[in-house]
């Protein structure tokens, strides 16, 4: 088919006015993003990077009309240099929105300016309690999970296993210390007794000691918090002082979240609770993980996730205000209202924009993390010292 | 504390010790005779146990890694010491410090490139996936006995050779006068590379005995190296023997310090290492 010069012209005439026209009132939707692209945590800044790019693929780069211009900023998991970050995207950059970061700390810092200049931010994945807790402030919202809501389950599913007397092991750091105050809530609550808790220095990985010491108490279980490199060597360390099979192990989701490759046989039969499984049996999850597998070459994980359903939460909400970023109270209350199908299952924002979201037992079986259930249905934090939950 | 558990917390101080003596041997021999402040040290060890990880991932056989991974660690070794260390000789420590510091970084990077930023698992040999029981109620994994045996085994070696040998006579003679050494018309290079070359393949080793105890993980050369240099600073610049005694006690010290004071723990190795220097400025041996 050949086009003739005419029509040629007058379609790439029609179409620069339609451009001129639709820039005018819709320039693109700066989205920033500051998240590790280095050190330890990067293959999480990457994964929700991915996912976030992945989903706005899936709304052909555009939402509400907007198409989207990412700019993205190494945190270096770096609190000391996260005031300087933020203020370079939301100064500098003039980001329409902010979103971030990995490391609670520089999550802490991240919210004494934007609370300050209000910019509408979208924590996507640090969950530390104040952030939808004493810090909580109508233009932040978080799309992955809070500390409690990683823990807290736990407790309930070990007090139905008959583990009344429990030994708490933790990284001695704000996470460890916040996910233990809440398993410690809902183990209390249940009558259940914690014999001892042993707080190990962050970041030493050398356990043995205290091992030798958990084997001499003999408690029915041990409750630990560790993630990362320190949860890889933990779980080995664990099977080889021959206390798998003798005091089963049960922590929040992150004990085993990517490192099970590294645990190989001794992660068997540790059960964890986590808002998300990649072996979850549902259609959203299905395709997402497809897609995320064929954009990237990699398997999403629980970063992703967050990463995808943030992207999408905004999309939703920007729609009912027509992609106008100007229109913040209309924004908020739209993402307030917003109810996605995620990968991770139903979501939706508490009053302190925390998800409400299902957290699941999950179990290593051949060294796959399969799901034996809903440990707790619609988990909400409950989100203490948040102004906004009282006055509402 | 009951006894059986006491003389298990002993042993896993002295096994910890054990370990740590393997890397900070190197690191006091390498300062000690060619007065080169070796930042690298801790990353010779990552690399170890990222080739413990390669290799015995290829082959099944962690012993196939070390029989391969220690040879080449020393080639490695030398190598380094050529190019990079050994226009150091005559300059001060800021300018070693600065340069192997930035090997650090090198080699750190080279680890991101190569085997990426994951945690991996090294399975323990076969042979040795069982426990030993300990006392009543109490069980210890075969392959830490292993480990502790075979630094054991590394230590009389070391001390044979630096007793009985005439490249051992050379180490200590450099180490307490090298210019005369020289005067006497050895050639003092060729005995640096070769230790140089042999500290890089000690910290190598106990990377790669390591491996299936820690996991291997970015950085983890940085918090080895740091703990090597107490160890160093204890037992005395330069001294084996203080070296191996140091080690010793700061693997005790640690052990029992989480057990006895949980909170304090992080901080007990630096306290014994003050305690240390202010009876004995110069270190146990020195």
């Amino acid at each position: 088919m050949s086009l003739s010069r005419r029509t040629f012209l007058g379609a790439t005439a029609a179409s620069f006015a339609a451009g001129r026209a639709f820039g005018a009132s819709k320039a693109k939707l700066r989205i920033g993003l500051l998240l590790p692209y280095s050190g330890t945590y990067a293959a999480l800044g990457n994964n929700i990077t991915d996912a976030m790019k992945l989903a706005a693929r899936e709304r052909d780069g555009k939402l509400a009309g907007r198409e989207i211009e990412w700019v993205a900023v190494d945190d270096e998991s770096d609190p000391g240099k996260a005031p300087a970050n933020v203020n370079k995207l939301i100064a500098g950059e003039k980001v329409d929105i902010l979103t971030g970061p990995v490391h609670s700390g520089v999550a802490m810092a991240m919210m004494q300016i934007v609370r300050q200049e209000k910019t509408l931010t979208i924590v996507t994945n640090a969950g530390a309690q104040a952030v939808t807790g004493q810090l909580c402030a109508p233009n932040v919202f978080r799309t992955s999970f809070s500390n409690w809501q990683t823990s807290n389950p736990c407790a309930e599913v070990m007090l139905k296993d008959g583990r009344k007397n429990v030994v708490l092991m933790f990284w001695n750091y704000s996470f460890g210390q916040e996910s233990m105050a809440a398993f410690k809530e809902g183990f209390a609550k249940g009558g259940g007794k914690i014999v001892k808790e042993i707080a190990v220095p962050f970041p030493q990985t050398e356990f043995q000691a205290n091992l030798s010491e958990i084997a001499s108490i003999k408690p029915d279980a041990v409750f630990v918090f560790f993630a990362g490199a320190g949860a890889a060597k933990f779980v080995k360390d664990y099977a080889d002082a021959g206390l798998r099979d003798k005091v089963p192990l049960y922590g929040s989701g992150f004990l085993t979240e990517g490192v099970l490759g590294a645990q190989g046989a001794a992660a068997e039969g540790i059960k964890t609770t986590l808002h998300y499984a990649d072996s979850l049996d549902n259609a959203a999850n299905r395709k997402f993980r497809d897609a995320f597998k064929k954009a990237t070459g990699r398997e999403a994980d629980v970063y992703a996730v967050a990463g995808y359903d943030t992207v999408h939460a905004l999309a939703a909400a920007l729609e009912k205000v027509q992609g106008d970023t100007g229109a913040q109270k209309e924004l908020i209350a739209a993402l307030e209202q917003v109810r996605l199908d995620s990968p991770r299952g139903p979501f939706r924002f508490s009053k302190a924009h925390n998800p409400i979201q299902n957290v699941y037992v999950r179990q290593v079986k051949g060294g796959k993390e399969t799901v034996l259930g809903i440990a707790q249905k619609d988990a909400e934090d409950p989100a203490f010292g948040c102004a906004m939950v009282a006055a509402k | 504390m009951t006894l059986s558990l006491f003389g298990l917390q002993l042993l896993n101080g002295i096994e910890q010790g054990l370990l740590l003596f393997l890397v900070a041997s190197g690191l006091t021999l390498v300062f000690g005779v060619l007065g080169v402040l070796n930042f690298a040290h801790g990353s010779f060890y990552m690399l170890g146990a990222y080739l413990a990880y390669w290799i015995a991932a290829r082959t099944g056989s962690l012993l196939a890694a070390v029989l391969i991974g220690v040879p080449a660690m020393a080639l490695i070794g030398w190598i380094v010491e050529r190019l990079a260390i050994a226009p150091l000789y005559r300059r001060d420590h800021l300018s070693q410090v600065l340069l192997t510091y930035g090997l650090v970084l090198l080699f750190n990077e080279l680890q991101r490139f190569a085997f990426g930023n994951d945690v991996h698992g090294v399975d323990t040999p076969r042979l040795l996936a069982f426990r030993v029981p300990v006392g009543s109620a109490q069980e210890w994994p075969a392959y830490r006995v292993f480990t502790a045996a075979a630094c054991i085994c590394v230590a009389a070696a070391m001390r044979q050779v630096i007793l009985k040998t005439r490249f051992g006579m050379r180490v200590r003679a450099g180490a307490s006068n090298a210019e005369m050494v020289e005067a006497l018309g050895i050639d003092v290079r060729k005995l640096f590379s070769a230790l140089f070359s042999a500290g890089t393949a000690l910290a190598a080793l106990a990377g790669m005995l390591a491996a299936p105890l820690t996991t291997v993980y970015p950085g983890m050369g940085e918090s080895v190296l740091v703990l090597s240099f107490v160890v160093v600073v204890i037992g005395g610049i330069g001294s084996i023997r203080g070296a191996f005694f140091g080690a010793l006690l700061v693997g005790l010290s640690d052990t029992f310090g989480k057990v006895l004071l949980p909170g304090f723990a992080s901080a007990i190795v630096y306290a014994v290492m003050a305690a240390v220097l202010l009876v004995r400025p110069r270190g146990l041996a020195g």
